[in-house]
């Protein structure tokens, strides 16, 4: 059968897109020129890589949410502060944290499992809370834009308050177990264990989302449901329960960063929420709304931002951000990774 | 009628402040294909958005094989046994053919469970998808894509297909294959509504045919014989159909 | 027809609403008479502040379909204005005057800047950028404490006239069964009173015009306004501009009945989450629901927690027996966490709740409801 010959690029493959990572590439390296010594660019570079796999393990699922469903969570800072907080629980005296209990066991490894408990608690209970969350607040106002900021900021104040109930309104102290306080000594680098190993749990994440992306049928259900919710309901899918779900994961990969960040800060407020809130929506708005890939990217740039000009020039630490951010969206202005969406 | 698996009577619906189906009776014979004919803006989209459930009709009912839609979500639709392939294809750019076909494949939760032998044909009518099988389907050509929404179509046997425009802007040659791919579901049993505007497709194709204008069916009845009656395609369409078919412009774009 | 004409044609429509209106205004006018005690005047001036504050987000929010987290920004612009201009330049009027001028200039400019850049883009771009925008004009005051006195904020004089012991009469003025001296403090209430007023009808007055009618209409649909001829950009960026200035003059009437300024008094989230109660529960573009919200929501803030706490109580006893004795752990758990619920502190989270219910059943909010 004779076939018209097909317009297509000769290589079967789309040149990959390399041009964020070396955005990220030449802030590192920049970074590296202005400061005088190596030692405190590895630190400092470590622990911008530590807060951006934090930040970017909130942001995505918020950007999927959006992606999918055209919805827009203000209030996905009380996911955090929810995962935070049951964190401190799980951690403090009423749970691991009692004398004898596994968080001040001399070994390493039940310390490590208290903290990976009190993780996979913040999940589990932050996926519950988001499952209400959609089922109350959010599904009601689908397609309404102005009526979902304002509910979700409703919801994001009920929720704080009823925090705030629970746990009281001053700031409360999450403790870090032993074998993840104080530094490695790299030469004359000085790495935090902590941020080691927020790093680890952060790529773990990053890994397991991007097998589960590419390789689930869920996966690509998510992701061509970005593009086209329509066909994908006609192709046999209910595209509500695969909302729900993806709206469960990701207020559960928020509690899970909300207890990460507890950790990192070590003492939190019921408004730690709202605080984290504005650097991811930094973030996905520089990585571009519904794309995963895109909030990583975005997401390192902001954690290596916030620590370069943290101890270079602490001042401006926020307006780099956001300085940043408008660079970016002038380079591209639909975010580092725009989707193509036949919305 | 007996033997009939797709049945509208006194569909209406609207869109926002428009009303488009102005009560659209329309009955598919089992195992047949039939041709939604009819002008631009004379409601064929409407009406295949209507039976998928996408848009819902104010009045009427679509009964497909003695289930009345009008109660279903378009998912619960297809899992009757529809497959849609709209006008704009679908396509989701950001997956690979691979992808693409797996979604569409329900039984298949690996790409090691799709039905081989169908693939196998698949690909025997569209090469271009085994060539370009892990490319995103965002890069592939627009003949190519909706070879690939055709093909998302024929992965699992279906009912009904329901397919909007398929051969428009296409290359010759490719409408061959997605003539005979067609034929080849048809002899399986599936029953296709197809609206097309290229009239020697509809012509080789349809057994039936049903002639839309403004909102409302104004002729159906046999293919062929609206074939040999280029009175009722003047007065019903605008134009003729002529010595027959290729996809010249003179068949596109008439006045609405 | 006078009095309608002083509304701007634009009557409360509804005769519960104009009374409990009235009675609003009047009770706010005569409050230095009516209500004995410092607090009371306090929560008096801060409603009058937020009357101004919230109608200038109404014209926003309500009438232009604009969602923006930046709003505390101009009223930070206005409030540090005056407190900065007072600071350096002592308290006199002229610095008042100037602080002011220098305020209006910087909020009209930026909101020009926020207006032209960021109306383009999809209201949810514009929402987080205004977040982040807000958020980092909050972290740059407490920075620039050599300016703005950083997180203690500044103390500042007022002029003579304005102050508690200047006297403009010799004799005390009569309260409801007490006396109160006609002092400057009494001076700068009824001056606070005036301009918001004043600046109240004067919004009213925009909304009612051609150009608020072009606002509504962008509002419902923004693309048939653009295809009729409207260049929307422009007309949304008047609105922001409008806005922000009321805004920066209710920071500067904050600041000068303060004598104080601070980030968290004028530029704190907290802050911005408050106005968007008020607008909601008062009831969006009406302008008459900034009177009713901003009067339910103070008076909660500082009222609602004594009333709530004479309602915990019987529920506190209640426990208070359950733990003597053996009852389920369980429940004793559940029902101490409702006294906590129901404790004076967690207003909030009724009004929140309220929030959430207006947002969805009563999107007029009060104001709707009553017409």
């Amino acid at each position: 059968m004779a076939l018209q010959p097909d317009a297509l690029m000769p290589s079967h493959r789309v040149p990959p897109d390399i041009a964020p990572w070396l955005l990220i590439a030449a802030l590192a390296a920049g970074a590296f020129f202005v400061m005088a010594s190596p030692s405190t660019w590895l630190t400092l570079t470590i622990a911008g890589l530590a807060m951006g796999l934090m930040l970017f393990i909130i942001a995505s699922g918020l950007t999927l949410v959006f992606g999918l469903m055209d919805v827009l969570n203000f209030g996905h800072g009380v996911f955090i502060a929810t995962g935070a907080f049951v964190a401190t629980t799980v951690l403090g005296p009423a749970g691991f944290g009692a004398p004898g209990s596994w968080l001040l066991a001399p070994e390493p490894a039940l310390q490590i499992l208290a903290v990976l408990a009190a993780m996979v608690l913040a999940m589990v209970l932050t996926g519950a809370l988001g499952f209400l969350f959609e089922r109350v607040i959010v599904r009601p106002v689908y397609g309404q834009h102005l009526k979902q900021i304002l509910i979700t900021m409703g919801g994001m104040i009920v929720v704080e308050e009823l925090i705030k109930s629970i746990w009281g309104a001053q700031a409360i102290a999450l403790p870090l177990p032993e074998c993840l306080r104080g530094v490695y000594l790299l030469g004359d680098a000085a790495i935090e264990r902590f941020r080691l190993f927020a790093v680890l749990i952060g790529l773990g994440v990053l890994l397991a989302l991007s097998q589960l992306l590419s390789r689930t049928k869920i996966g690509l259900l998510v992701r061509a449901g970005v593009q086209d919710r329509e066909m994908v309901e006609s192709l046999g899918y209910p595209v509500r329960r695969l909302f729900v779900a993806v709206f469960v994961a990701g207020s559960a990969l928020a509690g899970l960063g909300g207890a990460l960040w507890g950790l990192y800060q070590q003492t939190i407020t019921a408004q730690i929420g709202a605080q984290v809130n504005v650097l991811i929506f930094i973030v996905i708005i520089m990585g571009g709304l519904g794309s995963v890939t895109g909030s990583l990217l975005a997401a390192l740039l902001v954690g290596l931002m916030a620590n370069y000009t943290g101890f270079l020039a602490p001042k401006i630490a926020l307006f780099s951000n956001i300085g940043l951010m408008v660079a970016v969206l002038s380079w591209r202005p639909q975010g580092l990774r725009a989707l193509a969406s036949s919305r | 009628m007996s033997g009939a698996v797709l049945c509208l009577s006194g569909v209406q619906t609207r869109i926002g402040a428009y009303h488009i189906l102005h009560g659209v009776d329309l009955t598919v014979p089992a195992g047949c294909v039939l041709m939604l004919l009819g002008r631009n803006g004379a409601g064929k989209t409407t009406c295949v958005r209507t039976i998928m459930q996408h848009w819902r009709a104010c009045a009427g009912s679509v009964r497909f094989d003695g289930h009345d839609l009008g109660a279903l979500t378009p998912s619960a639709v297809a899992h009757l046994g529809v497959a849609y392939v709209p006008e704009n294809m679908g396509i989701f750019s950001d997956l690979t053919v691979r992808d693409n076909l797996l979604l569409a494949a329900r039984s298949a939760r690996t790409v090691a469970q799709i039905d081989r032998t169908r693939l196998a044909r698949i690909f025997s009518h569209f090469p271009a998808l085994e060539r370009f099988w892990l490319t995103p389907a965002g890069s592939l050509s627009g003949g190519q894509k909706q070879m690939l929404a055709v093909a998302r179509a024929l992965i699992e046997r279906r009912r009904l297909l329901l397919i909007d425009e398929p051969s428009k802007g296409l290359a010759p040659a490719i409408v061959e294959t997605l003539i005979t791919a067609l034929a080849e579901a048809r002899a399986e049993g599936t029953t296709i509504l197809m609206v097309e505007q290229n009239l020697s497709v509809a012509r080789r194709l349809g057994d039936h045919c049903a002639v839309m204008d403004q909102g409302r069916i104004v002729h159906q009845g046999a293919m062929a014989a609206f074939s040999a009656d280029p009175a009722l395609q003047a007065r019903l369409l605008g134009f003729t159909l002529g010595s027959g078919g290729h996809s010249a412009e003179g068949m596109h774009g008439f006045a609405a | 027809m006078r009095k309608l004409a002083f509304l701007s044609n634009d009557p409360p429509k509804s005769r519960l609403l104009a009374a409990l209106l009235a009675a609003v205004v009047a009770a706010l006018a005569l409050a230095p008479l009516l209500f004995p005690g410092a607090k009371a005047l306090a929560v008096a001036a801060k409603i009058l502040v937020f009357v101004l504050l919230v109608a200038s987000y109404d014209l926003l929010l309500g009438y232009t379909g604009i969602v923006s987290f930046a709003h505390t920004m101009f009223f930070g612009i206005g409030a540090y204005g005056i407190a900065i201009a007072c600071t350096v330049l002592g308290p006199s009027w002229s610095a008042i005057g100037l602080g002011l001028m220098a305020a209006l200039t910087t909020s009209a400019l930026l909101a020009l800047l926020i207006g032209l850049l960021s109306l383009r883009v999809r209201a949810i771009f514009f929402a987080m950028v205004t977040l982040a925008v807000a958020s980092a004009t909050q972290t740059l005051a407490s920075q620039l404490s050599a300016w703005t006195g950083g997180e203690d904020g500044l103390n500042f004089r007022v002029p003579i006239e304005l102050s508690a012991g200047y006297r403009w009469l010799e004799t005390p003025l009569p309260g409801l069964g007490f006396s109160v001296p006609a002092d400057g403090r009494l001076l700068a209430y009824w001056g606070l009173f005036a301009v918001v007023s004043a600046s109240f009808l004067i919004l009213l007055r925009v909304v009612n015009s051609p150009f608020g009618r072009v606002l509504q209409a962008i509002r419902e649909n923004a693309f048939r306004a653009e295809a009729i001829g409207f260049r929307t950009t422009l007309y949304r960026t008047q609105a922001v501009v409008i806005a922000a200035l009321f805004a920066t003059l209710a920071g500067a009437l904050l600041a000068l009945w303060l004598r104080y300024n601070g980030p968290d008094t004028s530029l704190s989230f907290e802050l911005m989450l408050d106005i968007l109660l008020m607008v909601v529960i008062g009831g969006m573009g009406t302008m008459y629901g900034a009177w009713l919200g901003s009067a339910l929501f103070l008076l909660a803030q500082n009222y609602l927690q004594t009333a709530l706490a004479s309602l915990g109580q019987p529920l506190a006893d209640l426990v208070g027996l359950l733990v003597g004795s053996d009852a389920n752990r369980i429940l004793v758990g559940v029902l101490s966490w409702s006294v906590e619920l129901l404790s004076p502190q967690r207003w909030l989270l009724w009004l929140g709740i309220l929030f959430v219910l207006s947002v969805y059943y009563f999107p007029s909010g009060i104001v709707g409801r009553l017409r």
